[in-house]
């Protein structure tokens, strides 16, 4: 507990981006096969630094097979709402889940160079605490910390919904779970809320037979992953609206609201429409009577490819999709970056008109058929995929590893891990930084970033930013 | 100054204590009033949190008012309430937690946050000692009033030092509110805010000690 808030939360997304630049980033690191212990590499992100762009720290799990993919902070600006009184909070702990392993990790960062394991919470207690199995996002807020799951009980995790648990966020026990009437909601995958308006977002992936052993072609073209989004009662912790997307809109991942909370609206990403293989986004909206909207407000076409140059899962297709697999906003709600892993481009939207979006920057780099490469002339594995932004928005980070098994489907043999960052315009564009290029250990793949201090994907804000 | 007088000071200066606390609730007027972009919310927040705290203050001050009718009694009452609110100290000097419960309350119900932030923090029973002291120099000049005449003034004192304990507050925290709103900007919340817990835990312990020290 501290005599003061963190320095790292902050009143309004706007104070937040006013606050000092990171000089450090967090990146997990992923053994595709098992055959190493997943990990969590501190990078040097100061360009004045004499190893910038540089592992400066690694943290080493004692188990193998945990397969990390997203994680996120003990506490952040969410908790300058004096409703939560969890203001004295430090912003010192990353919770790691593994959704392979069920196995959640607690790391002390408050030393970042010196980072190490403050707790492991082992998968049976997850499981005989929630029901709940393969654990993905991490959010601070009201209660405690949010932790989405992929999978319910049983050994494939098909036994009952998944859904959202709770933990404390000074001890990190497994309270139980969030949902006390969760409607329609049968799958699960990203969630995020507007605080001081009291609604969350979810969203859905597939049910762990559909992505553990990788995609599976006959229930992506029989339209049975996710497709749904569902509006919740945050604080009744009650499923108030699900939108279904349309059957064919498949796997509607990240969600992403306006971070000013004045703003009523925000966007989720669907990975493949299975009529015509284009990438999509949906911006989603309150209306004055309470309830929610959503319409496909961007598009991203396939791009025609030879059959010879595809991976079998494509062959037949003979173009390349986009694969929407991650999105994320920049803190002044200005401009939406859409990860396009499958045909290698990181697209910069406009969004100041949520309703009407506007290509505004492009990098192009790696891709299925493409395989740009990096301006310094090496070789970018896979797609751009997990993104962070600065807090600033004038830095986007991103790696290139989607999930072990996916990655195996569409990128066939071992393509390398990377961790690259491009400046963005104040006005768009949007420009591959040459000098910053981060040499990962053998054998590891990336996935997601989080930045010091805070990022464009973990701090919610109680206040508007007029 | 009279006993009296610096008893009832000693109301108001709770008040403006609990009212310039961020966690008693100025900091939802603001951002009330933000999220709508009017003054008007930020009046009706502040009103809100007030009759939330109004009603915590009267409903642990008037059970004590009802039990001065045991005039015979008020040694041990004062001495019960004293180490009461010392006991409260203590605990919350020891479990520095804060109540999960307070996080379930939606936004939009801020009369019903205030009260029951009022109420886990023990706002109302810091005032107990205060009121009760009070009580004691009115009885003076009464001398031997009648039970329900008694119980009547009593009665009358609770609710004039809840709604002045109240009015400091709202007052109080609504200046911080309407600056902040008006002028000085949200970085003043995050640079402003102390963590009071362990400085509030000794007020109640110090409280309850005065009150213990006058009886004797």
């Amino acid at each position: 507990m501290n005599l003061r808030p963190d320095p790292t939360f902050h009143a309004t997304p706007r104070l937040a981006m006013e606050a000092p630049a990171e000089t450090l980033a967090f990146t997990l690191m992923l053994s595709p096969d098992g055959t190493q212990p997943d990990g969590l590499a501190v990078i040097d992100v100061d360009p004045t630094s004499k190893s910038y762009g540089q592992i400066v720290h690694q943290v080493i799990m004692p188990n193998k097979g945990d397969e990390f993919h997203h994680f996120g902070w003990n506490a952040c600006s969410s908790a300058l709402s004096p409703l939560t009184g969890h203001a004295f909070l430090e912003r010192r702990y990353l919770i790691i889940p593994g959704i392979r392993s069920s196995r959640i990790y607690v790391i002390d960062v408050k030393e970042p160079l010196k980072a190490k394991i403050h707790k492991i919470i082992e998968p049976e207690e997850v499981f005989a605490k929630t029901g709940y199995s393969r654990p993905h996002t991490i959010h601070c807020g009201p209660e405690g910390i949010y932790v989405s799951t992929l999978g319910g009980g049983g050994p494939d995790g098909t036994d009952g919904p998944p859904g959202i648990f709770i933990m404390d966020c000074e001890t990190f026990e497994i309270l139980g779970r969030y949902e006390m009437d969760r409607g329609k909601q049968e799958k699960h995958y990203d969630f995020w809320w507007n605080l001081p308006r009291d609604y969350m977002v979810s969203s859905e992936w597939g049910l762990p037979p559909q992505f553990e052993n990788g995609l599976v072609p006959e229930d992506l073209l029989s339209n049975k992953y996710g497709h749904s989004i569902h509006f919740w009662n945050l604080r009744e912790r009650r499923n108030v609206q699900t939108i279904d997307l349309g059957e064919n809109h498949q796997m509607a991942l990240e969600i992403r609201p306006a971070h000013d909370p004045a703003k009523d609206y925000g966007f989720c990403g669907v990975v493949v429409d299975t009529t015509n293989l284009q990438g999509a986004i949906f911006t989603w909206w309150r209306k004055p009577d309470g309830t929610f909207d959503a319409k496909k407000t961007i598009t991203i076409d396939p791009q025609p490819a030879s059959a010879d140059d595809l991976p079998d899962l494509l062959k037949g297709f003979e173009a390349v999709p986009p694969l929407v697999t991650d999105i994320d906003l920049s803190l002044d709600d200005r401009f939406l970056y859409v990860s396009c892993w499958g045909t290698g481009e990181m697209h910069q939207y406009d969004v100041s008109d949520p309703m009407n979006p506007k290509l505004a920057g492009k990098v192009e780099i790696g891709g299925i058929v493409k395989k740009t490469p990096h301006p310094n002339g090496k070789p970018f594995g896979y797609g751009p995929q997990m993104v962070e932004i600065s807090r600033d928005g004038k830095r986007v980070y991103w790696t290139n590893s989607l999930y072990s098994t996916w990655d195996d489907q569409f990128y066939p043999g071992d393509r390398g891990a990377a961790m690259v960052m491009a400046h963005a315009g104040e006005n768009g564009g949007l420009e591959l930084a040459e000098d910053f290029w981060v040499e990962f250990p053998e054998g590891y793949r990336t996935h997601q970033i989080r930045l010091e201090g805070g990022d464009c994907s973990t701090d919610s804000f109680c206040y508007p930013s007029v | 100054m009279t006993t009296a007088a610096a008893l009832w000071w000693a109301v108001v200066a709770s008040g403006i204590y609990h009212g310039v606390n961020p966690g008693m609730g100025w900091p939802l007027a603001v951002s009330a009033a933000l999220m709508d972009r009017g003054q008007g919310r930020l009046i009706k927040a502040l009103v809100a949190l007030a009759a939330g705290h109004l009603i915590a203050m009267a409903a642990i001050l008037f059970p004590f008012s009802a039990l001065l009718v045991l005039a015979q009694w008020q040694r041990e009452i004062q001495i019960g309430a004293s180490l009461l609110v010392i006991a409260l100290g203590l605990y919350l000097l020891v479990n520095r937690r804060h109540p999960r419960f307070l996080a379930r309350v939606p936004p939009s119900r801020l009369a019903l946050w205030s009260f029951l932030a009022a109420m886990a923090h023990g706002a109302g029973l810091m005032l107990v000692p205060i009121y009760l002291g009070i009580c004691r120099t009115v009885e003076t000049d009464a001398g031997h009033a009648a039970a329900d005449t008694l119980m009547g003034g009593n009665a009358a004192v609770a609710a004039s030092v809840a709604v002045v304990h109240t009015l400091a507050m709202s007052l109080s925290g609504g200046a911080i509110a309407a600056g902040v709103y008006a002028w000085l900007g949200l970085k003043f919340l995050s640079r402003s805010w102390f963590n009071l817990d362990l400085v509030w835990a000794l007020s109640l312990v110090l409280v309850g000690g005065l009150s213990l020290w006058a009886v004797f």
